[in-house]
């Protein structure tokens, strides 16, 4: 993909190792914002971006409602909210009932960010035992953007990844080794 | 698979219609989340076409509600962010006991979890008999609902969990009876609350209060409507008062933060005068 605008990684249980792994290999100087939503436990808030923040030269911070979506930088969904992204290119936040056991649910921030990104962007679904970013990965591929798993042979937790290539057209399985060299390319 | 069920023009023209034939005004909530409902509720109700929803919405009434209603939203639940209510308990409300009486405005009280949780703090420390709480929402069901003081006994698991993080010592069972799968509040907790429709969008401020608390209502709102309601705020709250937002809000960005003081590290803020 040319001028990527967005790039989105959902993951549920086993995806924490994924990203600790990938993200130190993105070149802190892509054009675009990575936004990541991963389920965890309502109440661990800082933790997730202190952690990652510790693996990147990029910028890494907790998106914030209103906030304007800035390229280059990495932004965590909050635990306990749905994270959405407006046709402006801001983030709001969304105390609503779970999707899929979920809150953020991947399915939410994939959907509402398709519309907007259309073509130009590129969701990324990691291992994880639910089915949450299945339908937000159908969504993503109706706006003509990029839909890309993890193997789910490299998967901690197969199902998620299976599920959406059972389910969706996926344009990438990827093996972790490959994700950064992957997502360098896409700018 | 197809694309959305329902387009940004789309929802556009609901919400005018929505001003002109009700007088409801949504258009300064953020798109995204709203956009959402609006879909969730079309896909829910099988409504056959846009031409019929929009009909429906503006000449059946009960639909009306059930509209606003589903697109609004309501999810609450008892002693959320139970380090807020410490707060509240240990530092805001001894200060307020200071007082010979005590309002306390809960805007966008939804079903009423937190207007409960508020007067067992306030029974706890010995201050419910002189205080009120005026718990406000724009959808008169939801109100209906809160004025019974009936959750689901379920639920009772996860909020005495919370209630006990929050710093109480009792016996949180104390507090219901349980009927069939429900759990229903003491009466002498709902003695003290008023509970009534107010629209934070086009009403006006209708009382001076010690503590105003509107937890997660403002993240649905654009900028423009939040700096509004912030102001709404501050004219209905007196020197020395506190506004409490949830944990993602802020007035940082707003007119009126000049003038206020954040305690500690939740969202809560003092009024200087």
């Amino acid at each position: 993909m040319e001028n990527c605008e967005a790039l989105i990684i959902g993951g549920s249980a086993g995806s924490l190792d994924v990203l600790l792994r990938v993200l130190p290999a993105i070149r802190p100087d892509i054009k675009f914002p990575v936004i990541i939503v991963i389920h965890r436990k309502h109440g661990a808030d800082s933790l997730l971006p202190e952690l990652l923040s510790g693996r990147t030269r990029m910028e890494v911070k907790e998106a914030e409602e209103k906030e304007e979506i800035v390229p280059g930088t990495v932004y965590v969904a909050p635990s306990d909210y749905h994270l959405l992204v407006e046709l402006n290119r801001t983030f709001s936040l969304d105390y609503s009932e779970k999707v899929n056991y979920s809150r953020p649910a991947i399915d939410v921030t994939f959907q509402t960010a398709a519309e907007v990104y259309k073509k130009k962007l590129v969701c990324l679904l990691l291992s994880g035992s639910n089915s949450d970013g299945v339908n937000g990965l159908k969504t993503v591929k109706e706006w003509g953007g990029m839909a890309i798993i993890q193997n789910p042979e490299t998967a901690q937790v197969a199902f998620m990844p299976q599920q959406a290539k059972q389910h969706v057209k996926i344009d990438q399985i990827l093996n972790i080794e490959d994700m950064a060299e992957f997502i360098n390319l896409l700018s | 698979m197809e694309l959305p069920l329902i387009s940004d023009e789309q929802v556009e023209i609901l919400l005018s219609d929505l001003l002109e034939h009700y007088g409801y005004d949504f258009t300064g909530y953020s798109r995204a989340s709203l956009k959402r409902r609006v879909i969730r509720l079309y896909s829910l109700d099988k409504i056959p076409g846009f031409a019929e929803f929009r009909y429906k919405i503006i000449n059946d009434n009960v639909y009306f509600k059930r509209f606003v209603e589903q697109i609004t939203v309501n999810v609450t639940e008892m002693f959320r962010d139970p380090a807020f209510f410490k707060t509240l308990r240990d530092v805001v409300l001894p200060r307020l006991g200071t007082y010979p009486f005590i309002r306390i405005w809960l805007a966008g009280c939804s079903t009423g979890e937190e207007a409960y949780s508020i007067a067992i703090l306030l029974k706890e420390l010995n201050l419910l008999h002189k205080s009120l709480i005026y718990a406000t929402d724009l959808n008169p069901s939801v109100l209906e609902k809160a004025g019974q003081g009936m959750f689901q006994l379920s639920y009772m698991k996860q909020y005495s969990e919370n209630y006990i993080l929050s710093g109480g010592k009792n016996d949180f069972s104390s507090y219901y009876t349980a009927k069939y799968s429900l759990a229903k509040f003491n009466d002498d907790l709902r003695g003290k609350m008023i509970f009534s429709t107010h629209n934070l969008v086009s009403d006006h401020s209708f009382n001076e209060f010690q503590l105003i608390l509107c937890r997660n209502v403002l993240i649905y709102f654009d900028r423009d409507l939040q700096h509004k309601v912030l102001e709404l705020f501050d004219d209905s709250l007196e020197d020395l008062g506190y506004l409490a937002l949830g944990t993602k809000e802020t007035i940082d960005f707003s007119r009126i933060s000049r003038k206020y003081k954040r305690l500690q590290s939740e969202k809560i803020w003092r009024k200087t005068n």
